[in-house]
């Protein structure tokens, strides 16, 4: 049971107060933010205020379970005995469903729409009870129109070649295609698309010997529709896809994982036989399948790091750092490397175009490479000074952390074969499928 | 937050409003009302424009009258006398054609929240019960629950009752979840809906209708069930078993929590429930959404208290990512602590040896305790690593590490070495107080193998003018008269100086009155100020086999899902917060507090504080009280440390194994006994309980293997006291060990080997009888029991008593077997 819901910015701003059941005044919102904001650092999600002794009588004690989206604290108050999960999963498909019906997540967005948020707040919760948070549901409902919030931009115009002829190749689907407002799908009417997305985190341990120390994958599927009339959809995935160990399909390169399980809605009686996922696409985004595979990667991972670490005459820390890419040739991507230690720093990277800089309040190195085309190695060479350099000093130096973003390429192999909506769209419909494997967490010792 | 100008804005609001050209334009209409919710929501307070806003509700555009509602919902209690003129608008659209005017009117009518108008709600709501439109039935629905919270104490409408009820069948699935939680609330008085073995059915066998919320509320409430009969409870749980794995974690952990209240009585059945789990729980510890992972971690931490080997071989799942916040890193810490073992101790110690130089001190700080806590199991490896940490001479770093050193030998003594060798020199780095008291304390307690711990204290005592800290003051005194009594020729001077600051200049009466204290006690002797100050060095009651117990389920189930297990963490942290680890493992244990030593025949009395245990207290007690006639007490003190025991143990094998009585002394005035008490349950026991039920009758066990491990074995202590005759009393130390090694063995033997068998004759006899009444008395019901079954097992009790006196051994020996049989039965 959710007693009122609110919406703050990061500074503090009261963007949506909503009192579903009249409970305790809108006090409680300055009264959470000075809870929350009084350490430093994120705060757990479940924030407890007992009121001071004469403040007693107006309100018992308060819990505030809150989840931060797109710089925003999403804040529920409600009672001690209500499930944690089944309120920070509301405040996580609330900001879902505002994502989907806004286009985008932030403090300007959600200032622009607050008529559609309260309107939405009003249809998703009736005192203080989930009602329906289904897209398909609410689509009857809800009235107020998304304002969108893009400013003009001199970007825009790129497309537009000489006397106004697109250039763009429509291959490619531009990556802000998919934050669009659902409603608008609906007057636009010719814009009718679908993104099937497989999205995979990989979180890696290299030891400092390069042994591969711990490599899990999470995955999903998430299909985002802006097609009004959609009755079927069938994904199907690689034939050799299998799960859990004892499985091996086919002949090719097993593609396997540990565990998976699907959306309600995912019908799966194709899947067994012929691994198609069947599903008829609500509006907006969900999450039709997730999986996890733990330890057990079918390649190699993608970066190595060989690093070296020695004091120089002048007692400094000189770090040498040679970054290896095992990716396809073709593949450019740009990585942070961010490496923990302390001191100001002097550098010698390999190319212009990287930057490497010193972070003081996080004590570490931040090396970024825009361009890292795969298959070869990078070098850096870093001066630190220390001020009262010794040996211990050379245990404080690591871990490296990776962060870099991998388009086109899942870490597990999954892929989608194909992707068939039924019936058969009488206007031209656009399908992206799209693969992406983020660094949910790449870390190489030292 | 109202800021400069609101109330010209309020002003240019109203004219607007009341402009007529605005009003017959509709867009312009509704960009003004817009206009007046966002200066709302930002905290203007624009409750002078109630009676423009209430004319603006009248319209057919649906957009605007969303704004009115949000508008008037908000400001109706401060103008309940115009919120009347809003009641017949709501009323008109009650009637409306479209279902969603209907169900928008019937909502807002309900969310006036106004008492004064509850006689014209009451008729459109019972009107909605029947509306065509699912809609409008799930508003109307909670519009009761509203209605009886405006008046709670208004008398509950039996016939709107009944049709709640009757809406359980309705065939939207919404509407029947909101006549659960509407029933709830009107019903709360009376504990709630009803929940019947029909409607548990119909619930049931409608659950997959519903979505993930309504699912949860109906697993919520379905948790007061009791099903009839087994055969019924299983159709239940295999229903269930498809939502137990639910990718929802909300159902998942919904579920799981009706599984655990349904076979409260079968804990072999929650066991598997909670294997079952284990996936779905890791899948949302590597959710996207951090908040999931943490609750999932949290709940985690719970399942493990049960079954702390569930998650061992996913341990790799709980290393933190270098991107997340500090609360998920403490939490998978935790629980990294728990996982660990003989596998995977050295690439767990490596994950966190990572984390200690973290760039959050928090963060690192508490990925120093873990090793600590791991310390306690694996401490060569650990110290190596603190240790280490020590070379890094980072302030927090060191802080912690010290704080950590300091609990780990409280808890294990046997650091204590390698600990006093690490402390050479790193009170350079120490600044923040919590690290200085336990650098102190150690010094205090340790200073006699601490070579510069006299230079160090001076160090203090010097800079103790300008020292802030209470804490560190009362630390220093203390600590520097421990030294003072081991080392007296350094320390004397240093102690004078630092007595007469504190005495002479202190300002703090805390500080003042323990040197006043410690002077006084000087004057009373050397020997007299000895006995105060050297208290126990180490944790009395836990020794050197630790392990974690496994708690049964039911301690943790009612807070399952709940936002309990979230809080906890912080408020551990809060409590370890610490002083001396004296007064830290004190706290948690009830017993200790209970007066030394106890008649038997008081157990009752006094037990009725404790909770957990007091069921089972109370009927040993009975059974002790009717059992013994001899006028035994047992006590715990002098207390008697793990290295005491485990010398005077050996030195008295080492005696008995060369048996030959013509070779013993007469003054090896001691007895050993063998016994084979049967209980077989007693393995399986937790420690806690074991630990409880022996305190109550004031037996110390020192140190248990963990449950379910072979051989098991406890050792145990006590003195007893008896008076024999006139006003002579004789007390005895008791050690006893508690063997069973799994095989089975239905003998009873009571072997006995006395050390002076120059009792003579009626010594003999003695043993004899005693060997005669033991075989009917107490070993009756074991031997019974065993010679009906051939496989069943005993637990081998060893005794040694010093000084030799039969009758309070026996006296000892049937309490023991009475406690044990209590807690075999209480178990089984």
């Amino acid at each position: 049971m959710i007693s009122q819901v609110f919406i703050l910015s990061s500074k503090g701003d009261h963007l949506i107060y909503k009192d579903f059941r009249g409970e305790a005044g809108s006090d409680v919102v300055s009264i959470f933010y000075e809870k929350v904001t009084a350490l430093t650092g994120d705060q757990p999600p479940v924030v407890m205020v007992t009121p001071h002794k004469r403040e007693q009588h107006s309100h018992k004690d308060l819990h505030f379970v809150h989840v931060r989206q797109g710089g925003l604290y999403w804040v529920a108050t409600t009672t001690a005995n209500s499930s944690p999960f089944t309120v920070i999963e509301f405040l996580n498909r609330l900001t879902a469903l505002i994502k989907d019906y806004c286009g985008s997540l932030s403090e300007k967005s959600v200032q622009m729409n607050f008529a559609l948020i309260y309107e939405l707040l009003d249809e998703v919760v009736d005192y203080g009870y989930v009602q329906t948070t289904s897209s398909d549901v609410l689509k009857n409902f809800i009235q107020t129109e998304a304002v969108s919030s893009r400013p003009f931009s001199l970007f825009d115009l790129s497309n537009i070649g000489l006397f106004g002829a697109e250039t763009q190749q429509s291959k490619v689907a531009p990556s802000s295609a998919a934050t669009r407002p659902i409603q608008s799908s609906r007057e636009q009417g010719g814009k009718s698309e679908i993104f099937v997305d497989v999205i995979e985190r990989m979180s890696v341990v290299i030891g400092s010997n390069g042994v591969l120390m711990k490599a899990d994958v999470e995955g999903e599927i998430r299909v985002k529709c802006y097609m009004p009339s959609c009755s079927e959809m069938r994904i199907g995935l690689n034939e050799e896809f299998s799960i859990g160990k004892s499985q091996l399909r086919g002949y090719g390169a097993a593609v396997r994982v540990d565990e998976c399980s699907f959306h309600q809605a995912v019908r799966l009686d194709e899947f067994d036989s012929h691994r198609i996922l069947r599903l008829s696409p609500s509006q907006g985004e969900q999450t039709v399948m997730q999986y996890q595979l733990s330890d057990d990667l079918p390649s190699a991972p993608p970066f190595r790091l060989f690093p070296t670490i020695e004091r120089d005459s002048g007692g400094r820390l000189l770090m040498y750092m040679k970054l290896r890419c095992d990716l396809p040739p073709k593949r450019s991507l740009n990585v942070d490397c961010c490496c923990y230690c302390g001191f100001s720093l002097s550098q010698e990277l390999s190319s212009p175009d990287q930057s490497a800089e010193l972070r003081p309040q996080s004590r570490a190195v931040v090396w970024q490479i825009p361009r890292f085309p795969g298959g070869t190695q990078l070098s850096a060479l870093f001066k630190l000074e220390v001020p009262g350099l010794s040996s211990a000093s050379m245990l404080e130096v690591g871990p490296v952390g990776l962060s870099f973003e991998l388009p086109k390429i899942t870490a597990t192999g999954l892929q989608i074969r194909f992707l068939r909506l039924t019936p058969v769209q009488p206007s031209p419909s656009q399908r992206w499928v799209r693969y992406v494997t983020h660094s949910d967490s790449y870390t190489i010792r030292i | 937050m109202p800021y400069l100008g609101s109330e010209d804005t309020v002003r240019e609001l109203r004219r607007a409003l009341s402009n007529p050209n605005i009003q017959s334009d509709q867009l312009r209409y509704r960009n003004t009302i817009l206009k007046v919710i966002r200066a709302m929501s930002q905290g203007v307070d624009v409750s002078g424009l109630f009676s423009e806003m209430v004319k603006a509700c009248a319209t057919v555009d649906i957009v605007q009258k969303k704004l009115v509602y949000v508008f008037l919902c908000s400001y109706a209690s401060l103008n309940p006398e115009l919120s009347l003129l809003v009641i017949n608008t709501l009323r008109k659209d009650c009637q409306d054609p479209n279902p969603m005017v209907r169900s928008l009117a019937l909502r807002n009518m309900t969310n006036l929240r106004l008492p004064s108008l509850v006689e014209y709600v009451e008729q459109p709501l019972t009107a909605g019960l029947r509306d065509r439109a699912a809609c409008v039935r799930r508003v109307a629905v909670l519009g009761f629950a509203k209605l009886h919270n405006l008046q709670t104490n208004s008398e509950i409408d039996a016939a709107v009752v009944n049709e709640l009820y009757s809406l359980l069948r309705d065939p939207d699935p919404v509407v029947m979840v909101n006549c659960l939680r509407a029933l709830e609330e009107i019903l709360k008085e009376e504990g709630g809906v009803a929940i019947n073995k029909p409607i548990t059915h119909h619930l049931l066998n409608r659950l997959k209708e519903c979505d993930v919320w309504g699912q949860c509320e109906v697993l919520r409430i379905l948790q007061r069930y009791r099903p009839q009969s087994e055969d019924e409870l299983f159709d239940i749980l295999s229903l269930l078993d498809a939502s137990l794995v639910s990718p929802h974690p909300p159902v998942m952990a919904a579920t799981l929590s009706l599984f655990l209240s349904l076979c409260s009585g079968l804990p072999a059945v929650s066991l598997a429930a909670l294997e079952r789990v284990r996936g779905p729980l890791l899948a949302a510890c590597g959710s996207m959404s951090r908040e999931m992972r943490f609750t999932a971690l949290c709940h985690i931490q719970l399942l493990l208290r049960s079954v702390p080997g569930l998650m061992g071989v996913h341990y790799k799942r709980f290393f933190c990512g270098y991107a997340e916040p500090a609360y998920i890193k403490q939490r998978k810490m935790q629980v990294l602590v728990e996982l660990v073992n003989d596998e995977n101790v050295a690439m767990l110690l490596d994950e966190l040896r990572g984390y200690c130089t973290d760039v959050n001190t928090d963060t690192a700080q508490s990925a120093i305790s873990a090793i600590g806590h791991i310390g306690r199991s694996y401490s060569d490896r650990c110290l190596e690593i603190l240790t280490g940490l020590l070379g890094l001479k980072q302030e927090h770093i060191t802080s912690a590490v010290v704080q950590t050193m300091r609990d780990l030998v409280w808890v294990c003594p046997q650091c204590s070495d390698t600990v006093c060798l690490a402390l050479e020199g790193c009170e350079e780095s120490l600044q923040d107080s919590q690290g200085r008291q336990a650098l102190l304390w150690l010094l205090g307690v340790y200073g006699e193998r601490v070579s510069c711990a006299p230079y160090t204290l001076e160090v203090f005592i010097d800079g103790v003018r300008s020292e802030t800290s209470l804490g560190v003051k009362m630390e220093l005194l203390t600590a520097t008269m421990r030294l003072f009594l081991c080392r007296p020729a350094e320390t004397q001077d240093m102690l004078g100086r630092l007595l007469h600051y504190c005495i002479e200049e202190e300002t703090d009466m805390c500080v003042r009155d323990q040197a006043l204290l410690y002077y006084r006690l000087l004057h009373c002797g050397i020997e007299e100020t000895r006995k105060v100050l050297h208290g126990r060095r180490s944790d009395p009651s836990l020794g050197v086999l630790i392990g974690r117990p496994a708690e049964p389920i039911s301690q943790w189930a009612c807070s399952f899902n709940t936002l309990e297990p979230l809080r906890q963490g912080t408020i551990e942290t809060e409590s370890a917060s610490r002083g001396s680890p004296e007064h830290v493992t004190f706290d948690p244990k009830p017993n200790t507090d209970l007066s030394d030593t106890l008649n038997y025949s008081h157990i009752e009395k006094v037990h009725s504080g404790s909770d957990s245990t007091t069921q089972r207290t109370d009927s040993s007690a009975d059974i002790l009280a009717s059992n013994i006639t001899v006028p035994l007490s047992l006590s715990l003190s002098p207390a008697l440390s793990p290295e005491e025991f485990e010398h005077l143990w050996l030195q008295q094998q080492a005696l008995h194994a060369e048996q030959d009585p013509e070779k013993m002394k007469e003054e090896e005035d001691y007895t050993y006994m063998e016994e084979r008490i049967h209980c077989p349950a007693i393995p399986h026991c937790s420690p806690q309980n074991l630990q409880a039920a022996m305190q109550l009758v004031n037996i110390q066990t020192l140190a248990f293997t963990p449950p379910h491990t072979l051989p098991w074995r406890v050792y145990l202590y006590t003195h007893t006291q008896r008076t024999s005759s006139a006003d002579m009393t004789h007390s005895t130390l008791i050690l006893g060990e508690l063997l069973y090694t799994g095989e089975a063995n239905q003998k009873v033997r009571v072997k006995k080997g006395t050390g002076d068998r120059e009792v003579v004759v009626e010594g003999r006899e003695d043993v004899q009888i005693k060997e005669q009444e033991e075989a009917t008395g107490d070993g009756l019901s074991g031997r019974e029991l065993s010679g009906k079954d051939g496989e069943e097992e005993g637990v081998k009790v060893t005794l040694k008593q010093q000084p030799r006196d039969d009758k309070a051994l026996k006296g000892f020996l049937s309490i023991l077997t009475t406690v044990l049989h209590t807690l075999s039965s209480d178990r089984a």
